[in-house]
């Protein structure tokens, strides 16, 4: 029991990283309605970012969060300006084709300045536990993740409710034409969504390198995907559903790696997504749309 | 630019203009004007181009040629979500309103452009005309019937308070005695001082309240005169009145 309970917490830890990046994603989707497959990498770009704020120029460990957050909040924005804003006509196929190359490029540029040799993150997170989960072997890390995701998710809920930017945001992501005619700049509604997502991804980054060292230019390409899969497990465009997928997902994982294999657990991760989509092809919390011609 | 008589010009001229959808030359040498305090309406065949030229007026599509002057400004490059401060509104074909936001965050977003302050006033008129979207104002507009959706639709343009209202196919999809309804209130909006661009297929109802009205075919203008001469022009009466 004292190991289920142990397994139980690092999914729900492991999960709550899952959830803040398919936040971003499902941000991005539901307003700009596109798949940012480079999503994934300005995680690593965000724990580089830290990684080097610490390392080299001594900064403490969250001014080097704050940096990357700006970092990553930028690249986002001009991502989004030089790479998918030419292609705001375009066909589906040719963004997603683009969000590719841009995973590509990032994952290229960041070997380039950085190298492939794995960098040792040393984690931001060190306070000590308190007895009561230190027993079943919860990490300070673990226990920042899921407060951080579940400030990440109220506050966006909260954002997109309440405020005129948020309002607009879902206006833009139901019909961009009709919010152009109240006035919505769409380019502007859009390019700050990937604000959000991007700053979202540095957190991100720093939290999952936190919590397993390894640094190198493919680091978010794994979580990434599996953050993709939550986002549509939970409903795609749903930041409820983004937070339920991700939470579900990394405790999928948690027990499929304590129980079964530790190498079939992605498998096992991904074969749970097709049957959820065979029962509900909208995710748990989404909404069936049926395309619009 | 030279002085001007702002008396004698009209509030919405459209000079020239052609749209291209693609290969299809959708709007050919449009022009007409909309004076201050009338009613135009812009009647015609399902695909004479009606809806196209409202776009275009509205900045969503673009002509090659012409201008189009707003009060005296060139609007003809000037991005659809600028033209709401101008004073200018739409209500798009199909309403298409915010379905999954409530009634009253639809109003809200048609207040976008307005500052916070006037929102309060804004909504108190609005469901004063409306007292349907009152009662339903925390409801998600998708859960209203197709004429509290062309409701929601008019009173969310309102709270722009704008100097030119176009409506675009206002009774598409709604029964008889509610295209009355409407249509009263398009009335009642003019009569409080609203101008109001109207483009409608049914044409009988358009021009009976129409200071002027425009007749389009295949994407030109092919006839003009008051409401009341189109009403009774035998042309008019053959091809879309019903004889």
């Amino acid at each position: 029991m004292n190991a289920f309970i142990q397994f139980l917490f690092n999914g729900i830890s492991l999960g709550s990283v899952y959830a803040i990046i398919a936040l971003g994603y499902t941000m991005v989707y539901g307003i700009a309605k596109m798949l940012n497959f480079a999503h994934g990498d300005v995680i690593m770009v965000g724990a580089y970012i830290s990684f080097c704020a610490t390392s080299y120029l001594g900064m403490p460990g969250w001014a080097s969060v704050v940096l990357s957050v700006i970092v990553c909040t930028v690249l986002g924005v001009v991502i989004e300006g030089l790479a998918y804003r030419p292609l705001r006509d375009a066909g589906p196929l040719a963004v997603l084709i683009t969000a590719i190359g841009v995973s590509y490029f990032l994952q290229n540029a960041a070997q380039l300045i950085w190298g492939a040799t794995p960098k040792n993150f040393t984690s931001l997170v060190t306070f000590p536990v308190p007895g009561f989960l230190a027993q079943y072997k919860v990490s300070a890390v673990s226990i920042v993740t899921v407060i951080a995701c579940l400030i990440i998710m109220v506050g966006l809920m909260w954002f997109t409710a309440n405020t005129k930017m948020g309002k607009a945001m879902r206006a833009c992501s139901e019909d961009k034409a009709a919010a152009q005619l109240m006035g919505v700049n769409v380019n502007k509604t859009i390019s700050m969504t990937f604000a959000i997502g991007s700053g979202l991804a540095a957190i991100a980054g720093v939290l999952l390198c936190s919590y397993s060292p390894v640094l190198k230019p493919t680091t978010g390409a794994m979580p990434g995907i599996k953050a993709f899969t939550a986002a549509v497990f939970g409903g795609i465009g749903s930041i409820p559903g983004a937070f339920v997928g991700g939470i579900l997902l990394g405790i999928i994982e948690a027990m499929a790696k304590a129980y079964i294999s530790s190498n079939l657990a992605n498998s096992i991760v991904f074969a749970v997504l097709i049957v959820v989509l065979l029962i509900k092809p909208a995710g748990l919390l989404g909404k069936y749309v049926p395309e619009k011609v | 630019m030279a002085s001007k008589n702002t008396g004698a010009e009209p509030m919405l001229s459209v000079y020239n203009i052609n749209v291209w959808y693609g290969a299809i030359h959708a709007i050919k040498n449009i022009s007409f004007e909309v004076n201050e305090g009338e009613i135009v309406a812009l009647i015609g065949a399902n695909g004479a181009g009606k809806s196209t030229t409202l776009k275009t007026i509205s900045g969503l599509l673009r002509s090659k040629t012409g201008s189009i002057k707003f009060r005296g400004k060139d609007i003809m490059h000037t991005p659809a979500d600028k033209l709401v401060g101008e004073g200018l509104a739409q209500v798009p074909e199909g309403r298409r309103v915010f379905l999954e936001m409530s009634v009253e965050e639809n109003l809200e977003m048609g207040a976008y452009t307005q500052p916070k302050s006037s929102i309060a006033p804004g909504l108190e008129d609005v469901y004063e005309r409306f007292p349907r979207l009152k009662e339903r104002r925390r409801q998600v507009a998708g859960t209203l019937s197709g004429g509290e959706q062309q409701m929601l639709a008019m009173g969310r343009a309102l709270m722009s308070r704008p100097k030119l209202l176009m409506l675009d196919e206002p009774s598409m999809g709604l029964a008889p005695i509610l295209i009355e309804q409407i249509f009263s209130i398009i009335e009642e909006l003019h009569r409080a001082g609203t101008t109001v661009l109207l483009v409608e297929q049914n044409a009988q109802m358009a021009l009976s309240i129409a200071t002027r009205g425009y007749v389009m075919e295949t994407g030109k203008i092919t006839m003009t005169g008051t409401g009341q001469e189109l009403l009774h022009n035998d042309d008019v009466r053959k091809a879309y009145l019903g004889g």
